[in-house]
């Protein structure tokens, strides 16, 4: 379970705060959605839970556990599937997965198993021993998140991990996900893909200007709204049209 | 101890993809020891094959131009060139088309000799052997000089040395025509050798020596090891960009999130840009032995060494990982970090005196140097490869090179850990 408690965040040089106040509460082998547009402090909220950046002010817990005092622990716990790729372009798919799985601690039989089971899964058997930059975009996202559950997480933060792929490769990540959920990973995700939240999702928040507007399961919101016929609507009526261009 | 062997394999396979990177890094660092050497060989040299073209006007045409000419000719470092015109030498030394113009002024053989023989007249009259001479022929002699040119362009250093060189030809045949006046007022007999006109003092230098055999300095033995730590020393600019690149292909910020300590992310950079150094090493030390005496340089001379100096390689090579690993640490783009390096390198050799020897610096820069890495290992270099010197010698040396890596390398983690504590 992870708790979120009064957690802010405001950047040096921003006259405003990413993330104001924010309580959260999120259940063991929940799939949540973190939606918003663009600026709206999302990625500052993983970001902050998954140990990349400090939070101003608050605290939160992941399964009783905090980075203040068990920051190995936790990071054994987790896994954070990033924006950007992370991974060596001049490295195969096998080597770049090797290596970031020896960080988690794994080894030897197990970890060999691990890797080609994973990429076996994700469709990208036959290109193991092929560079990452011979890769497309959406081979470059399996491997990201091959990257992230070799551990097998307890809770896996995924920022945006549909961004830029073809249909065929998000289908493959979504259902990849959905199956670690069932053996019971706790799954947190941002997307700008509110259809692909709305099937994908057990529970989502929207969040805004920092704050979180409404929480709870997609159906229940969109019924909370009558002229929404779904996630879309519900998202455009409380975050508005107006364009959320940053500089 | 896995997640440093699966970093150092991480590491290795990294350069090992970037072909082009480990050519330039090895290569490079040997075509540099080859051109400084053969560049420098020709300053170590006793003769020298290159002789440099000077301009020689000669307006005496008498015995004393005629003993400088020959002193100068007889150096073999010079080609002299007959040049009628004072104007003409002047100004082609001023364009930069010769390093040097020697003008001997007119009558300087005849004035110099009556200037000696009034002063040799005057001291034995004061002994009652000849007649007094009269003032008015002492006042009518004129103090003559040499006029040297020198190409601006000319460094002080050679200036230096052609200045002392005519100096010491001047006073010479000034004492020899001393002896000579002398001479001719006690005998009429130019044939009896009153005087012995060669110089009492002489100088011998005594060089180390293992056994029987002494260590005769040479451009290789100096040039090898100030160029090979200079090389050694600019591991640190591909060091700093492959931590920079890991930074911007975002690998660095995964390893946050991963339960791996930023010491064993090094640890694995250090082993691997370690080996590059010691490779380097053993290229250099490979070229000096056996590609130099094919260039017509002194082969290098290792015989008993090799375990001392590849001790000395291992430890200016951690200082210099060291210094990579804290630049590759605060920098931010490459921008940042390979201009800032490739320039600390070479500023860190001039402290440490591989250009310029230390004894001959300022005081302050003296003080300076005291502190640069480069000074360190290069004086452990020359105390092995020119001092013959035992391990126990070397101690004070590798244990600041240790220290400077330890320091570096702490300053980096504890920046890393402020920069991204939670």
């Amino acid at each position: 379970m992870i708790l979120i408690s009064h957690l802010s965040k405001k950047y040096k040089n921003n006259a405003e705060y990413s993330v104001v106040d924010l309580d959260l509460k999120i259940d063991e082998g929940e799939i949540f959605g973190l939606l918003g547009p663009n600026g709206a402090g999302k990625t500052t909220l993983i970001s902050m839970l998954s140990s990349l950046i400090k939070p101003t002010s608050g605290s939160f817990s992941i399964n009783g556990l905090t980075f203040q005092k068990n920051a190995n622990q936790l990071k054994q716990l987790i896994g954070i599937v990033p924006q950007e790729y992370a991974l060596y372009p001049t490295l195969t798919a096998y080597e770049n997965l090797y290596y970031l799985g020896s960080m988690y601690g794994l080894k030897g039989k197990q970890l060999k198993e691990k890797i080609n089971y994973h990429l076996e899964v994700l469709g990208l058997g036959k290109f193991s021993n092929k560079k990452l930059d011979t890769f497309s975009g959406g081979m470059k996202r399996r491997v990201n998140l091959i990257a992230s559950i070799l551990h097998d997480p307890k809770v896996l933060f995924l920022d945006e991990p549909t961004v830029g792929v073809d249909v065929q490769s998000k289908n493959v990540i979504i259902e990849n996900l959905k199956k670690l959920n069932t053996q019971g990973t706790t799954i947190i995700y941002t997307s700008h893909h509110l259809n692909e939240a709305e099937q994908f999702c057990t529970k989502v928040a929207i969040i805004d200007h920092g704050r979180i507007i409404i929480e709870g399961a997609p159906k229940n919101l969109i019924s909370q709204y009558p002229e929404s016929h779904n996630l879309e609507d519900v998202f455009l009526t409380l975050t508005g049209k107006a364009l959320r261009d940053h500089a | 101890m896995h997640k440093l062997w699966a970093s150092t394999y991480k590491e290795l396979l990294l350069l090992s993809r970037d072909i082009g990177g480990l050519a330039i890094l090895f290569v490079m660092p040997l075509v540099l020891v080859v051109t400084i050497t053969l560049i420098q060989d020709s300053t170590f040299r006793s003769i020298n094959d290159n002789k440099i073209p000077i301009l020689w006007v000669d307006f005496d045409k008498g015995e004393v131009s005629k003993n400088i000419y020959d002193g100068l000719a007889e150096s073999k470092s010079f080609n002299i060139i007959d040049k009628e015109s004072d104007s003409e030498a002047k100004e082609l030394v001023f364009k930069g088309k010769y390093q040097l113009a020697i003008v001997i002024p007119v009558n300087l053989s005849s004035e110099l000799e009556k200037k000696v023989n009034l002063n040799v007249e005057g001291l034995l009259s004061k002994f009652g052997l000849e007649e007094e001479t009269p003032q008015t022929e002492k006042a009518g002699l004129e103090k003559k000089e040499v006029i040297l040119y020198f190409d601006p362009a000319t460094q002080m250093a050679f200036k230096n040395s052609i200045k002392n060189g005519i100096d010491k030809m001047i006073f010479k045949i000034e004492t020899q025509t001393i002896y000579k006046a002398f001479q001719s007022q006690i005998t009429d007999d130019e044939t009896e050798a009153i005087f012995d006109t060669e110089s009492f003092i002489t100088f011998k230098e005594i060089t180390p020596s293992i056994g029987e055999n002494e260590i005769i300095p040479n451009s290789v033995q100096h040039n090898v090891p100030a160029w090979t730590l200079f090389a050694i020393f600019f591991i640190i600019v591909p060091l700093s960009i492959n931590m920079v690149k890991e930074k911007s292909q975002g690998t660095f910020v995964r390893l946050r999130t991963n339960p791996v300590s930023y010491l064993t992310v090094l640890g694995g950079k250090t082993v691997i840009y370690l080996a590059v150094c010691l490779i380097q090493f053993g290229l250099m030390l490979g070229i000096g032995v056996y590609l130099f005496p094919i260039l017509g340089l002194p082969s290098l001379e290792v015989s008993g060494k090799i375990p001392l100096l590849f001790l000395v390689a291992i430890f200016a090579g951690l200082a210099a990982i060291g210094l990579g690993l804290l630049l590759g640490t605060v920098a931010r783009t490459q921008e940042q970090s390979a201009p800032f390096g490739a320039t600390f390198v070479v500023i860190l050799a001039a402290l440490g005196g591989v250009w310029v020897p230390v004894f001959i610096m300022p005081n302050f820069m003296q003080t300076l140097s005291n502190l640069s890495p480069m000074n360190w290992g290069l004086n452990a270099f020359y105390d092995v490869f020119l001092r013959d010197v035992g391990l126990i010698d070397l101690v004070p040396e590798l244990t600041l090179l240790f220290l400077f890596f330890v320091i570096t390398t702490s300053i980096s983690i504890v920046y890393n850990e402020r920069k991204n504590a939670v």
